[in-house]
C-alpha cells in the first residue's frame, strides 16, 4: 500500500479493455517484491547438508558429463577452447535461465494462498521468482574463475559489462517466457508438465553443448530465433573473444526476447483478472 | 468513505465448464464451437451470480458487519472490495490506506524463523520495512512468542502460530480494515484478545468492515450490518435490527445447500429442524431431519452434532451411530433431549464420519434461538439476565 494512495480515491470497476502494465503500482510494491525474492533465496536450500554447494554440484557434475559425452565420446568442435570450460561457460547461462523459467511458470499456482487472500500487483509473483537462481549463478561462476585460471584465459575488458548484460538478457528471457506460461498454468495445469520437458528441449536447441557455428550459415537466422542461441554465444564471447562478435544471432536473439517480454507483460496482466477466481 | 453501487459478481459454474486440462479446453471448443458463442445461452447455462446489486455506503470511523449464511456472498464481497477479485459490474469508490485481513497468517512460512516471518508477513499485509522495524517489539510482546523469535515457525504450536500471525496483523495502521472471520482460530482467551483488538481499531476513528458469523461479536462491534442472502442485499441499517432479522428468518433454520463431502458417492442433500422444532423452548428436545443420497450402502456411520453458542464456544458435542444407511435416497431423524442450554443464539456444527474417516464437516450449517419460554422465574437472580448464562441451565431440587 503506498503512501500516495493514502488519501486518494480508489476506484473498483468491472476491468475492461487491454489494461496496462502498472509500472507505478509495481514500483510502490518493491519492498514486497524484495521480501518474495530474499524469502525464495533464504528458504533455498534450508534443511539441506550440503546447503548452498548444491549451487555447485549441479553444474559442476553437468559439465563433467557434458564433456565426457560430448567433449571426448562424439568429439564435438568447440571454436578451440577446451571443452570443459566451453561447456560450462554455456551451462552458467543456461542453468539461471531454465531454473527461473521453471520457477516463474510454477510460481502463480505455488503462491495461490497468497493470491486468494491478498490484494498486489500480480506480476510480482513470476517476477520474484525469477531472481533466486541469480545467487545460485554468483556462487558457480566462482568455479568458472578455477577454469579460467587453469586454462589461462584472461577476461577482456568486453567481459565487465558484457557478461552483466548477457545475464539481465537471460533474465528479461526468462521474465518473457514465464510469464507467458505462468498465467497459462493459472488456467491449464499442463504447462507445469510441460515444463521440464521444454526446458529439455530447448537445452539442445541452444549452443550449450555445441558451438552455434555449428549449425549451416543459412540457418543462422532461425536459429537465432531462440533467445538463448544469443544470449549463450553472447556469453561465450565475452569471455573468450573468439572470432567475430555474434552480431546477427545477438540482433534477432534480443528483439526476440523483447517481444516475449513485452507481450508475456500484457497478456499477464489480460489474464489477471481472474487469477484468484480461477487458481 | 466507502461507497458501494450496484455491485454484482458472476461466476462460471460447475465442473463441465472449468476447464482443468488443456484437453478439455480443445475438446470443448471442438464439439460446442459455435454454441458458446451464443451469449443468452452461455448465461443462462453456465453462470451464477454470486453477488447482486448490493449498494451501500459506509462513512469514515464507522464499523459495519457484514453478516449472513454460509454462500451468501459475503466473502466474495470482501475479496472485491480488497480488490482480490473484480466485480462484474458496479462499482466501488472509497478513500483510505486499506489493509484486508482475509485470514491470519497470509504468507507465512513454514521454514523461515517467527523474526523472519514478522517481516515477511508485514510486508504482504503492506507494510513498509520501517513501520515493521518500529512495531516489532510491540509485536512480539503481544504474540508472548519472544523465547521462540529465531525458531522456524513449523516448530510453533498452532496456538503460538496464530498469535504471531495475528500479532502482525494487528499492528497494521490502515484507514479501512477489512476483516473476515479470522476470529475462528485460537482459543476462547485469544479469541477475546481478538476481539478486543478488532474493537480498539473500530474506536480509534478507523473504518471497519467486519464479517463474522458470530452475531454477539458483530453486535459489540459494530453499529450497523448489512445482511446477505443469496447474493443480496437483505437488510441495511442499525445492527441490531439486522441480526435480529438475521436470527427471524425462517429460511436459516433449514440448510437445503447440498454439503461438501470427502468422498464422492456420500452427500447430504437436506439437514433442517423438525418442523415443530423450530424455536426449541428451555430444554425443549431438539429434533433434526437428514436427508441422504448415496450411490452405495455405507456402514457404521457416525453422525456427531456440536452445538455451539454465539461466542464461538462448544457447549455441546453430541453423537449417535447408526450400523446402515441404504444406498439411494434415505431419511434419518436425529434427536437430543436434556440439554439444559441457556436462553440464547446457537449454531450447529454437523459431522459425519466413517471408521476414523471424516465424510462430512460443515459448520454453521443451522442457527436457532433457545427462547427462555419455560424457564422458571425464581431460578434467576434478577440482575442477571438468563441470556448472559452459559453452560448448562439446571433446576435444583430442594429437599430437607
Amino acid at each position: 500500500m503506498s503512501a500516495e494512495s493514502r488519501d486518494a480515491e480508489m476506484v473498483i470497476a468491472p476491468p475492461s479493455g487491454l489494461g496496462s502494465i502498472g509500472f507505478k503500482e509495481l514500483w510502490a510494491y518493491r519492498e514486497l517484491f524484495g521480501f518474495l525474492v530474499w524469502r525464495d533465496v533464504s528458504v533455498r536450500y534450508k534443511q539441506s547438508v550440503l546447503g548452498i554447494l548444491w549451487a555447485l554440484l549441479t553444474p559442476l557434475v553437468t559439465m563433467v558429463i557434458f564433456t565426457i559425452i560430448f567433449g571426448r565420446i562424439a568429439k564435438l568442435p568447440t571454436d578451440g577452447i577446451p571443452y570443459p570450460i566451453f561447456s560450462y561457460a554455456g551451462l552458467l547461462p543456461w542453468l539461471f535461465f531454465s531454473q527461473s523459467l521453471q520457477k516463474a511458470t510454477l510460481s502463480m499456482v505455488a503462491e495461490r494462498n497468497l493470491l486468494t487472500k491478498i490484494y498486489f500487483p500480480r506480476l510480482i509473483v513470476p517476477m520474484a521468482a525469477t531472481l533466486a537462481p541469480l545467487v545460485d549463478l554468483l556462487i558457480a561462476s566462482s568455479v568458472l574463475l578455477v577454469m579460467m585460471f587453469y586454462y589461462q584465459i584472461a577476461p577482456t575488458v568486453h567481459s565487465l559489462y558484457l557478461l552483466p548484460l548477457c545475464v539481465l538478457w537471460a533474465w528479461v528471457t526468462a521474465v518473457g517466457v514465464g510469464t507467458w506460461l505462468s498465467a497459462l498454468n493459472v488456467y491449464f495445469r499442463d504447462v507445469g508438465q510441460l515444463i521440464p520437458f521444454l526446458v529439455q528441449i530447448w537445452l539442445y536447441a541452444s549452443p550449450v553443448v555445441y558451438p552455434a557455428s555449428l549449425v549451416p550459415s543459412h540457418f543462422q537466422w532461425l536459429y537465432a530465433l531462440n533467445p538463448m542461441t544469443g544470449v549463450i554465444e553472447g556469453f561465450r564471447w565475452a569471455l573468450f573473444a573468439h572470432g567475430d562478435p555474434p552480431d546477427l544471432l545477438v540482433f534477432v536473439s534480443v528483439s526476440v526476447s523483447a517481444v516475449f517480454f513485452v507481450t508475456g507483460g500484457l497478456f499477464f496482466k489480460r489474464m489477471e483478472r481472474s487469477f484468484a477466481d480461477v487458481v | 468513505m466507502i461507497h458501494v453501487e450496484g455491485i454484482g459478481k458472476r461466476y462460471r459454474l460447475g465442473k463441465s465448464i472449468r476447464h482443468d486440462t488443456l484437453r478439455d479446453a480443445i475438446m470443448h471448443r471442438a464439439r460446442f464451437g459455435r454454441r458458446r458463442q451464443n451469449p443468452i445461452d452461455r448465461q443462462a447455462e453456465e453462470h451464477f451470480w454470486a453477488l447482486k446489486d448490493i449498494s451501500f455506503d459506509v462513512t469514515e470511523g464507522e464499523a459495519v458487519g457484514i453478516i449472513g449464511r454460509n454462500g451468501s456472498g459475503k466473502s466474495t464481497l470482501l475479496k472485491i472490495l480488497s480488490r482480490i477479485t473484480p466485480p462484474t459490474e458496479g462499482v466501488i469508490r472509497l478513500r483510505g490506506r486499506v489493509a484486508s485481513l482475509l485470514e491470519v497468517g497470509t504468507g507465512f512460512h513454514p521454514e523461515l524463523s517467527g523474526r523472519e516471518n514478522i517481516y515477511l508477513n508485514g510486508a504482504i499485509l503492506g507494510m513498509r520495512c520501517q513501520e515493521i522495524n518500529a512495531k516489532f517489539d510491540e509485536i512480539i510482546a503481544f504474540a508472548e512468542i519472544d523465547k521462540f523469535l529465531d525458531t522456524p515457525v513449523k516448530r510453533y504450536s498452532s496456538g503460538m502460530y496464530v498469535r504471531l500471525a495475528f500479532a502482525v496483523a494487528a499492528h497494521l495502521e490502515p484507514q479501512i480494515l477489512l476483516v473476515d472471520e479470522v476470529l475462528a482460530v485460537g482459543d476462547a482467551e485469544f479469541q477475546k484478545k481478538c476481539l478486543g483488538k478488532i474493537g480498539e481499531v473500530a474506536k480509534s476513528g478507523r473504518t471497519v468492515l467486519f464479517v463474522s458469523h458470530n452475531m454477539a461479536a458483530v453486535q459489540s462491534l459494530t453499529s450497523r450490518a448489512v445482511l446477505l442472502s443469496d447474493g443480496h442485499l437483505v437488510e441495511w441499517g442499525r445492527t441490531e435490527n439486522v441480526v435480529s432479522t438475521y436470527l427471524q428468518r425462517a429460511s436459516e433454520y433449514v440448510s437445503t445447500r447440498r454439503m461438501k463431502s470427502n468422498d464422492p458417492e456420500f452427500s447430504v442433500s437436506r439437514f433442517e429442524f423438525d418442523a415443530d422444532a423450530f424455536k426449541p423452548g428451555f430444554n425443549a428436545p431438539f429434533r433434526f431431519d437428514i436427508s441422504f443420497e448415496l450411490d452405495r450402502d455405507f456402514h457404521s456411520i457416525n453422525i456427531v452434532i456440536e452445538i455451539i453458542n454465539s461466542i464461538g464456544s462448544r457447549l455441546i458435542t453430541s453423537r449417535g451411530a447408526i450400523n446402515l444407511i441404504p444406498g439411494g435416497k434415505s431419511h434419518l431423524s436425529l434427536q437430543i433431549s436434556d440439554h439444559h442450554l441457556p436462553p440464547g443464539d446457537y449454531s450447529v456444527t454437523l459431522a459425519i464420519g466413517r471408521n476414523r474417516r471424516m465424510l462430512v464437516y460443515e459448520e454453521n450449517v443451522l442457527l436457532f434461538e433457545v427462547s427462555s419460554e419455560g424457564v422458571s422465574e425464581p431460578l434467576l437472580m434478577p440482575q442477571i439476565e438468563a441470556r448472559d448464562r452459559l453452560g448448562a441451565f439446571i433446576p435444583m431440587k430442594v429437599s430437607t
